[in-house]
């Protein structure tokens, strides 16, 4: 026979946690409910008998829910969590998900919400009992929460700790504009941060005011940190599926092409294709290059037919990213990828320095 | 003097081309839909550009490029194509002195 799911329920409202209790109890998986008024005494219970799911409110005296969860996350990871709040502040959602809640409900006020909310829990339950389901942000890396949190543009303050040791990344609008640990700051903080191979996360409130150090962006960063860690550990290069070499030697030599701001890939080929392929920080590497090879040869073959005069150089804007194109005389073809914020001019000024540096 | 002007032969120039101006508007075959390019300009150059064009979104769609506007650069010429729905609106600027970025 299955064990019986246990519920413990924090709130500092003694009446509101009896009606609960009553309620929760008649549940169709007839979990026990534990009731607690404070935070400290839902700690010494969680502390001494295992729990399926913890229901907390988020504002009372004392020991604040936020810090309640801060505390349980830490001490019992595997633990679900629901927030039942009267509190609905958007960043108090956020902070909540952020510590690994499963579900921020407000607190029932119709019998329709009350029979959601009761589904809800039983399923909490059930999956608990299958032994299935998602831990949410719990279960993704500092990489992956990092990216999530560029790619929503958002603004927040990451605090990463290890053991006893505390580390803050500052993102606002998507970008990583500095970081810290230990005496260390800016990239040297990241890329510190980011070799350690465990710990713990919070999302804390965007900071502002906080001043960018970091200039380069945060796809790049992401890309050059996660590459020298690889190397660090000795890993082999790999070959592309379409036989291309983007071994780490050749990847390194783009990379210093693409430490300018903004820049999200570098690609370099030919236009007869006769020299392989190298790019940096590009996924679909083969069929762009190929693009590439077709598409320069073509305007510069209009450009004659119009007189039009030499090819410069070829540039694409979209919602995603940017791209600018341009060649030598020596039919060699250069293929660099923007970020979507940089203006047309800042591509252009970039797109030169780069130029000049890989021609050099 | 008008009898000699009459009877000397005059070395014939070569005809200078003028680079097209203006913008026109073409569909996923390269009809041209709409022009206020003048009509001095040979059709076959505006298909020509339009060829090109596409061929260069669809390459791009099949390379999984994303972008919606293309700016092609020459020494003394520009065209900006913009993608519509399978067609394109395309914009043809020559370059004057003017015009030109200061190097």
């Amino acid at each position: 026979m299955a064990s019986q799911n246990k519920i413990l329920m924090l709130d500092d409202d003694q009446a509101l946690l009896d009606l609960y209790q009553d309620i929760l109890k008649e549940l169709p998986s007839k979990p026990e409910v534990i009731i607690s008024n404070s935070g400290a005494r839902a700690i010494a219970l969680l502390e001494s008998e295992p729990f399926t799911l913890l229901i907390t409110d988020l504002k009372m005296p004392k020991m604040d829910g936020l810090q309640v969860l801060s505390i349980v996350r830490r001490k019992f990871p595997e633990l679900r969590i629901i927030c039942l709040t009267g509190v609905l502040d958007e960043e108090y959602r956020s902070r909540a998900y952020a510590m690994g809640v499963e579900l921020f409900w407000q607190k029932p006020s119709s019998t329709e919400e009350m029979n959601m909310f009761k589904d809800c829990v039983e399923s909490l339950l059930g999956r608990e009992a299958a032994g299935l389901g998602f831990r949410g942000v719990q279960s993704k890396s500092l990489m992956d929460l990092i990216q999530m949190e560029c790619l929503a543009q958002s603004s927040a303050v990451l605090r990463i700790t290890q053991g006893g040791v505390e580390g803050k990344i500052w993102i606002s609008s998507g970008d990583i504009v500095d970081a810290a640990a230990h005496n260390l700051t800016g990239e040297a903080a990241f890329k510190e941060i980011f070799s350690w191979k465990g710990g713990n996360f919070e999302i804390l409130p965007h900071e502002p005011d906080r001043p960018r150090t970091i200039m380069t962006s945060s796809q790049n960063l992401l890309l050059t940190t996660s590459q020298e860690i690889d190397e660090a550990r000795g890993d082999q290069a790999q070959v592309q599926a379409n036989g291309e070499p983007t071994a780490a030697a050749a990847a390194s030599g783009l990379a210093a092409l693409a430490r300018f701001e903004g820049v999200e890939f570098v690609l370099t080929t030919t236009a007869d294709g006769k020299k392989a392929s190298e790019s940096w920080g590009l996924e679909n590497a083969g069929p762009v290059a190929e693009w590439v090879r077709e598409v320069y040869p073509r305007l510069r073959s209009l450009g004659e037919k119009l007189e039009a005069g030499e090819l410069n150089n070829v540039k694409a804007t979209g919602l995603q990213r940017h791209l600018a194109i341009t060649g030598t005389a020596e039919n060699a073809l250069l293929c660099v990828g923007f970020r979507r914020t940089l203006d047309a001019d800042q591509v252009q000024q970039t797109m030169k320095l780069i130029f000049a540096k890989w021609a050099s | 003097m008008g009898f000699v002007t009459k009877y000397i032969r005059k070395n014939e120039k070569p005809k200078l081309n003028r680079l097209p101006s203006g913008s026109f508007t073409i569909d996923g075959e390269g009809k041209i839909i709409s022009s206020t390019v003048a009509q001095s300009v040979s059709p076959t150059v505006l298909k020509e550009i339009s060829q090109h064009i596409l061929a260069v979104f669809k390459g791009a769609h099949a390379a999984k490029v994303q972008f919606s506007e293309l700016v092609v650069n020459y020494e003394a010429f520009k065209i900006t194509a913009r993608e519509l729905r399978g067609g394109a609106m395309i914009f043809l600027s020559p370059k004057t002195t003017q015009t030109m970025p200061q190097l």
